[in-house]
């Protein structure tokens, strides 16, 4: 050490005032005030705007509860609240049974093909819920539906078996679609689970469906509760299965009714408000009893830390039976949806597979698409903003959770709240809320690509936070201290012990952010203008157009090119030592 | 060298309440010598280190290194951790995974204030690593050493930049038995031969009285007794330091008087009159506990010479290899007492016991 370096100390001076401002609280005020910002504003805009009446050129806004009442006094309110609640429950029961019985399947039985189990992780990201809603149309309508068709022929029926078109089919497509989420959320619950207590109940002579029905579940249900839940929120926020299905035979919900009042001409932006509001209020529950669920689910924490497998339960040759169930299931939500858009993806004009069709196969659509105007745009804009909004999120929210695992300021639960809480907003309420504030507050951004930006970062800031967090909670706090004592000032150690430390998570949640960004629909629909399409608004264009087959040639690619993305994520995972 | 004056330290722990982990420490180090915070759990002797290297903010106090004040309440000072330029051993050696041995070692000489070409480094590098015997791993990765090893790692980072002040948190507690034992020679030999001003934090008695020049006892945020181990061990000055620094006898009694020679005073209790020692001045009638190590518990067939002799019966014994632990029984009472294995009373049979007067230590009784 030198000591020269310092000031004698009979020096009691305070330190000099340009060293209060030092680089850690620059960094620190600059990611708290942009988390704040991006978290806090929009919903701030969103409340005042449902109480306010649309600013015009003639009248300034004026106060109103007219939102509330126009919105509250119809009884077309009453039916959206009645669509939008029998649409999420049944999706939700339904993604919950398939999740738990595969979840089951996997975890605790033999049941063959097990490999294929893995999949079902990776499908939700893969296929975009838009791509997802497109196939099942062209597999259930009932004029060209290809399930329908068939069925019909074999049976020689007059009518179609079923229509997609219809509450049943939006519950139906929806529920499959978030089914895989049932899987994975019931698969961690089950594994956390001590095996020795399911054991001990075959021990005392229980048979395997009493197992499973009164030691498996009984012990699984605050999970149980959660998945429901989670599975409710996320299917009364989904926009793609409302606004395709619903929509066509006038089915309201919420997200669609929001569309709807903000594409409406005049749009009718406090309406929209008021529904989002509404919205955001049935979320917010949800999300606030998961928590709740969670944080009291520690009493049923039975995990033993052992570690060990169980040993499965031998279905016999029922065993069989689960395989045909898991894949059916597979075919369903995998094999069917791909084949019929690529499928279509080679046809010139839309039409059902046939001996006819066969000859006509044709690469038009690919050219089509790789000549489309937008296409190289709105693949660039994909690009940019997934890449980043991903990097930016994963570095602020570093800093973030770094501030709210290892330093002991004050207030820092409520920082970590902050940025959680967009995770309450559904993508067309964030959407709303974002434009709505940036058409009052106009610095410049409205209509161009930043304001998507703005929304990426904030709608996908949770996820990041949680990725980071989980690896933060990892670093033993003496590896920054030893840093701190080596006379390493806070930037060098963030730099050089903090972040290389906190890659496996960094890396992971940069990956995810990145193909959720990719896949984001529901709040750019209202944010893009022409020149700032992305990819999911471009197959959102071409549906709107009825040019079903270009659609699917993008979508098959689209798909292919997720995968890749997907494929890439899992082996820097395994190479950075991350954790699912 | 390091002086410790008045120092307090509270945080508020995970349900909002106030621990008082350091209350009116004061002690001083002198220029290369080892000093041990020794005392159980909660103690306080992890803050007080802390707060020394600057980890944990006191409340009040002043510490100075070589007249430097890093830390003062009322003069405003409060120097960050990483410009005091202490050394510091971490209970968990907080080797850093992502780097290699070298690079752990280098850190330090990269980031600090003086910038140093890229050979100082290397040279100043290898010949840390040369003195803790890491000369030869110097690409392995540091995950892929062992315990005995990243300690030694640790111990290198911090000596690297040749710091005036070496802090050492518990550094033995994550190793095995043996590894322990052959570190804590290393340790010795390495301050001794370097005569590097120590700071040592241990809840280990055994580890406090090897290696310490002196030791502070503390219990519940204060210091109990400072003194050299010799004197920790034989003139406990309360029955906290008697009790916490290896294994002893309490007898409850009441003075008599003074006794025959100077310092010494007769005690009548459970087992009869004691001779006793005693640094404080006590008054007839005043309460004590006597303490008295085993070992100083003499156990004989044959009636030995001198006072305080007692008979006793064997009532169980434990035979340890090195040593064998009997308990003798008196009158009603147990007492303790670790004797040479050549010793083979049967369990039941009477033999005598002697306690030196100089060895039992008479306290106020708290």
């Amino acid at each position: 050490m030198q000591a020269a370096g310092y000031p004698a100390m009979t020096a009691a001076a305070p330190a000099p005032l340009w060293r209060s401002f030092d680089l850690k609280w620059v960094v620190i005020g600059v990611c708290v005030a942009l988390t704040v910002y991006i978290a806090v504003i929009p919903l701030a805009f969103l409340l005042w705007q449902s109480f306010f009446t649309p600013h015009t050129a003639a009248k300034a806004a004026e106060f109103t509860l007219n939102n509330y009442v126009s919105a509250y006094s119809s009884t077309e309110t009453l039916r959206l609240f009645w669509n939008s609640l029998k649409f999420s429950t049944g999706t939700a029961l339904l993604a919950f049974v398939l999740g738990t019985a595969l979840a089951w399947m996997n975890e605790r039985t033999n049941t063959p093909f097990k490999a294929l189990f893995f999949a079902l992780s990776i499908i939700p990201l893969i296929i975009p819920g838009i791509l997802f809603t497109v196939a099942w149309i062209l597999l259930g309508s009932p004029k060209i539906g290809i399930i329908n068709l068939a069925l019909q022929n074999w049976f020689g029926l007059e009518q179609p078996l079923f229509n997609v078109y219809s509450l049943w089919g939006m519950i139906w497509v929806d529920g499959l679609h978030y089914s895989p989420m049932a899987f994975l959320l019931m698969t961690a619950a089950f594994r956390a689970m001590d095996p020795s207590l399911e054991e001990s109940a075959t021990m005392s002579g229980a048979n395997i469906f009493q197992v499973a029905w009164r030691v498996t579940l009984k012990l699984t249900w605050p999970a149980i509760l959660a998945t429901l839940l989670i599975l409710f929120v996320r299917a009364i926020e989904s926009f793609e299965v409302p606004a395709l299905l619903g929509l066509p035979v006038g089915i309201h919900v919420f997200t669609s009714s929001i569309y709807q009042a903000v594409h409406r001409y005049p749009s009718q932006i406090g309406l929209a408000s008021a529904y989002a509001m509404t919205l955001l209020a049935i979320t917010t529950i949800g999300v606030y009893f998961v928590s709740r669920l969670s944080s009291a689910g520690n009493k049923y924490a039975t995990m033993t830390g052992k570690g060990f497998r169980p040993r499965p339960i031998d279905l016999g040759p029922w065993r069989w039976v689960a395989a045909a169930i898991f894949i059916v299931y597979f075919l369903l939500i995998v094999v069917l949806p791909f084949l019929v858009l690529l499928w279509s993806s080679f046809q010139k004009f839309y039409s059902v597979p046939s001996w006819q069709a066969l000859h006509n196969l044709t690469l038009d659509p690919y050219r089509f698409i790789f000549t489309y105007p937008n296409l190289s745009r709105s693949v660039w804009n994909t690009l940019v903003l997934s890449l980043g909004s991903a990097t930016v999120i994963m570095l602020v929210t570093s800093v973030i959770c770094w501030i709210v695992v290892k330093t002991k300021l004050p207030g820092r639960w409520l920082l970590d709240n902050v940025a959680s809480l967009p995770m309450v907003f559904p993508g067309l309420v964030l959407g709303l809320s974002i434009m709505i504030f940036y058409l009052n507050v106009d610095i410049g951004i409205y209509g161009t690509i930043w304001i998507m930006f703005i929304a990426y970062v904030t709608r996908f800031m949770p996820y990041g936070l949680r990725y980071n967090t989980a690896s933060m909670l990892q670093i033993h706090k003496e590896l920054e201290e030893s840093a701190a004592m080596s006379g390493a000032s806070w930037g060098t150690t963030f730099r050089r012990v903090i972040l290389p430390l906190l890659k496996p998570g960094l890396v992971a949640g940069w990956i995810y952010v990145m193909i959720v960004s990719v896949r984001e629909l529901s709040s750019s629909i209202l944010l893009y203008s022409p020149g700032t399409e992305v990819l999911s608004i471009t197959i959102w264009e071409l549906w709107e157009n009825g040019q079903y087959v270009e659609l699917s040639a993008l979508g098959v690619l689209f798909i292919l090119a997720l995968f890749v993305l997907v494929m890439v994520a899992q082996w820097l995972g395994k190479k950075f030592g991350v954790k699912e | 060298m390091l002086k410790v004056e008045g120092l307090f330290t509270e945080y508020p722990n995970d349900r909002g309440q106030i621990v008082k982990a350091a209350q009116d420490v004061t002690f001083e180090v002198p220029e290369g010598k080892l000093f041990t915070l020794l005392g159980p759990s909660g103690c306080g002797k992890t803050t007080t280190l802390r707060s020394i290297a600057g980890l944990e903010r006191p409340r009040a106090g002043e510490i100075s290194v070589n007249d430097r004040v890093v830390y003062s309440s009322t003069k405003g000072v409060f120097v960050a951790p990483n410009r005091r330029g202490f050394g510091m051993v971490f209970q968990s050696y907080a080797i850093w995974p992502h780097m290699n041995v070298f690079q752990n070692a280098a850190f330090p000489l990269q980031v600090g204030a003086r910038k140093l070409s890229r050979k100082e480094i290397r040279d100043k590098v290898l010949r840390v690593l040369t003195a803790v015997q890491l000369d030869q791993f110097t690409d392995r990765e540091a995950t892929k050493l062992s315990g005995g090893q990243q300690q030694r790692l640790a111990l290198a980072r911090a000596l690297v930049m040749e710091p005036q002040l070496l802090l050492l948190d518990e550094p033995l507690s994550n190793l095995d038995a043996k590894l322990r034992e052959l570190m804590r020679f290393e340790l010795k030999r390495l301050q001794r031969e370097l005569r590097i001003t120590t700071v040592y934090v241990t809840h280990d008695q055994s580890e406090a009285l090897a290696l310490s020049h002196s030791i502070a006892v503390m219990n519940e945020g204060h210091i109990q007794q400072i003194g050299t181990p010799r004197e920790i061990y034989e003139r406990p000055r309360s029955q906290f330091v008697a009790d916490f620094v290896g294994t002893t006898n309490f007898l409850d009694g009441t003075v008599l008087g003074r006794g025959a020679q100077n310092g010494t005073y007769r005690v009548r209790c459970e087992i009869g009159d004691v001779e006793v020692l005693s640094d404080d001045e006590l008054r007839s009638n005043d309460r004590v506990v006597l303490s008295v190590r085993p070992e100083d518990v003499e156990l004989a067939e044959t009636r030995p010479d001198g006072d305080n002799v007692w008979e006793a019966r064997v009532d169980q014994k434990v035979f340890l290899g090195e040593f064998i632990d009997f308990q003798v029984k008196l009158g009603s009472r147990i007492l303790l007492s670790r004797c040479h294995p050549s010793l083979r009373t049967p369990i039941g049979d009477a033999l005598y016991v002697k306690l030196h007067p100089e060895k039992c230590i008479a306290l106020k009784a708290s």
